[in-house]
């Protein structure tokens, strides 16, 4: 008993110690971005960043204030991409998860092949690209960061399928259609809450995604006819490819030109603005998150 | 029935589900179903259900389907005036162009060997991990240490950029300065030296992903029976025996599928990743630019729609192969593990 004891401690404490450094590790540079945002742009280029500022200094927010009506609309955008974004993909997703789950409707086995088969073959970049700006013609325009890619996930249709098709009890619907209740108030009042958590965890996936979302605006947004729609990862993403098409075109880089790119500190400031609310939310959504990622993860 | 159909709307769900089989009996002899019922009236029927997957549909034609018919394009002189279909026949000339060219070896090279090494890297550490939270017993600090570990997976690619650069910026970043200008040593341009990237990659993406894998294998081990530890234990067994002849084996067809699925997927690679964190900085293309990479630049920055519908094409159609060849392979070890 004392040998199996003292086993036990010391594949907790390995246990301990280990996952103790890889939380470390994913935590570091946020802490490191953090305190580069509240460093002293000066001393930063000349001494470098470090966990804790050189010298502190709030000048990257009193910037960001300064310049909170570019700042505060790629936030606004962000917010309204993602709850419109999370609202229209919850919709369509529902709905059409809702109907193929229907087992003795005829055309199901049709419906549900023709959202498994683009997980498996895509038209590619370039003709996706062509239809939505050539054919659609939604570049520069809202629907630009709503519609491509991101509205309906074939993946998330399949576990809201397998959801209704397991926990929805198909009593529970015949009962209520032979008390004459139409199909959609039927799935509006019933079926709906009923699926309360599959509903909070694919909205939630859904929600990150629009938030996070950098793509749409790169392939269908420009600068010029599009700023006015950068979401703050969008804002983020141009800001590094200016810099990018300077440092490779050196001979740009004036005076001027370098003048109009925010300093190192208020970079690092604007992308923890960035990151702020995903942090501050995650605590409440973590258990929901959790539960997605093991429900993607193991198949029904 | 009749009678609970009048009754109060609250009452009424909660009955019809105590007598629904019942109710289903005496409906299924009600001579308007049943076998009588033609085609068009079951399809009336699910009417309503069609009008709720059309928007679905809609969606699907227009962002998947109409795409894939686009293919064409990577036959043709694009000509945007024209339209693709006004447009010339090129026939195979944009794929000759590309495979006549280096990019086509070394896109899918680099494509397909950070797979792996993110496969082989990724799939250990995230079962060793998963093994270790196992042993932690106290909720807090279970949950504290997977909510951290799986943090970095919550955010964008732009973001890492950020915290990437944090580090490795020539002159203010962490590196060069607390590393190696103390040590004595001229500071690193690392977004001009490409033999360091292919560790920087694999750091980086597996920083980011390995909490969402080490959460998937946890939860297959959280799903096997305690009994079979104590058994072991009353057995004698070692803790590191446990793991070897009960966790190991018992998690193997996650590992199994999870791994054929990654295989199939090795012709595509994160954007993401391989666009924002090296900055897609020029000098090195050569180590980190994927077929993914290669068709935002070649569409993107020079506009060539030839060379890049050739690309895309080309990984679209070796994707295809290799899902379904990893598909037949999953079904024929496990069918209950297939996709499809």
């Amino acid at each position: 008993m004392q040998v199996k004891s003292f086993e036990n401690i010391a594949w907790k404490s390995v246990a301990h110690i280990v996952l103790f450094l890889f939380a470390l590790a994913a935590v570091l540079p946020f802490v490191l971005l953090v305190s580069a945002s509240f460093t002293d742009n000066q001393t930063a280029v000349a001494q470098g960043f470090a966990f804790i500022p050189k010298k502190f200094s709030l000048d990257a927010y009193n910037y960001v204030v300064r310049e909170w009506r570019t700042v505060g609309r790629a936030y606004s955008m962000t917010f309204i991409v993602t709850v419109g974004g999370t609202l229209l993909s919850l919709a369509v997703t529902c709905l059409f998860a809702y109907a193929i789950s229907q087992r003795d409707m005829p055309g199901r086995n049709l419906l549900t092949l023709l959202v498994i088969f683009p997980m498996l073959f895509n038209g590619g970049l370039v003709s996706t690209y062509y239809v939505w700006s050539s054919v659609f013609h939604i570049k520069n325009t809202i629907w630009a960061l709503i519609l491509p890619n991101l509205l309906m996930s074939a993946f998330n249709v399949i576990l809201m399928r397998n959801y209704f098709q397991t926990t929805i009890s198909p009593n529970i619907l015949e009962a209520a259609r032979i008390d004459g209740i139409g199909e959609l108030k039927l799935f509006l009042a019933i079926v709906l809450p009923l699926s309360a958590p599959i509903v909070a965890t694919i909205g939630l996936m859904g929600a990150l995604a629009y938030w996070n979302d950098w793509t749409n605006g790169l392939y269908y947004l420009t600068e010029r006819g599009g700023g006015h729609l950068y979401t703050i990862q969008l804002v983020l993403n141009s800001i590094n490819e200016n810099i990018n098409y300077l440092s490779n075109n050196s001979q740009l880089a004036t005076a001027a030109a370098t003048q109009n790119l925010p300093s190192t500190t208020i970079r690092m400031a604007l992308a923890v603005l960035g990151l702020l609310p995903i942090l501050l939310a995650y605590p409440f959504f973590q258990k929901h998150f959790v539960k997605g990622i093991t429900l993607g993860g193991v198949k029904e | 029935m009749v009678v609970f159909a009048r009754e109060h709307p609250l009452t009424r769900v909660k009955s019809a589900v105590l007598f629904t089989r019942v109710d289903i009996s005496i409906f299924g002899i009600c001579p308007e179903r049943g076998s009588a019922m033609t085609a068009i009236k079951k399809a009336r029927r699910y009417m309503p259900f069609y009008i709720m997957a059309l928007p679905g549909l809609i969606y699907l034609l227009c962002n998947n389907y109409l795409p894939m018919a686009g293919i064409v394009i990577a036959f043709k002189h694009l000509n945007f005036q024209k339209g693709i279909f006004g447009s010339d026949w090129a026939g195979f000339d944009n794929f000759k162009f590309l495979f006549a060219s280096n990019n086509a070896f070394r896109i899918t090279r680099n494509t397909i060997l950070y797979n792996l090494a993110f496969l082989v890297i990724g799939t250990t550490l995230a079962i060793a991990l998963a093994i270790l939270m196992s042993e932690v017993q106290g909720k807090i600090a279970s949950r504290l240490y997977q909510s951290l570990i799986l943090l970095p997976f919550l955010i964008s690619w732009v973001i890492v950029n950020y915290l990437v650069n944090a580090f490795l910026a020539a002159d203010s970043g962490l590196i060069n300065n607390s590393i190696i200008k103390p040590m004595g040593k001229a500071p690193i341009m690392w977004y001009n030296s490409k033999q360091y990237w292919p560790f920087i990659l694999v750091i980086c993406s597996t920083w980011k992903s390995i909490g969402y894998s080490m959460i998937i294998y946890l939860s297959s081990i959280m799903s096997i029976s305690q009994d079979y530890y104590e058994a072991a234990t009353i057995d004698g067994a070692s803790k590191f025996q446990q793991v070897k002849q009960i966790t190991v084996p018992l998690i193997k067809p996650a590992m199994i599928t999870l791994t054929i699925l990654s295989i199939g997927r090795i012709f595509y690679s994160d954007f993401g990743l391989f666009y924002q964190v090296p900055r897609n900085s020029g000098p090195l293309y050569s180590v980190t630019q994927t077929i993914d990479v290669y068709v935002y630049n070649a569409l993107m920055r020079n506009s060539d729609f030839g060379m890049s519908s050739a690309a895309g094409v080309y990984q679209s159609i070796v994707g295809f192969v290799l899902i379904i060849s990893a598909n037949a392979l999953i079904s024929k070890i496990s069918k209950d593990n297939a996709l499809f």
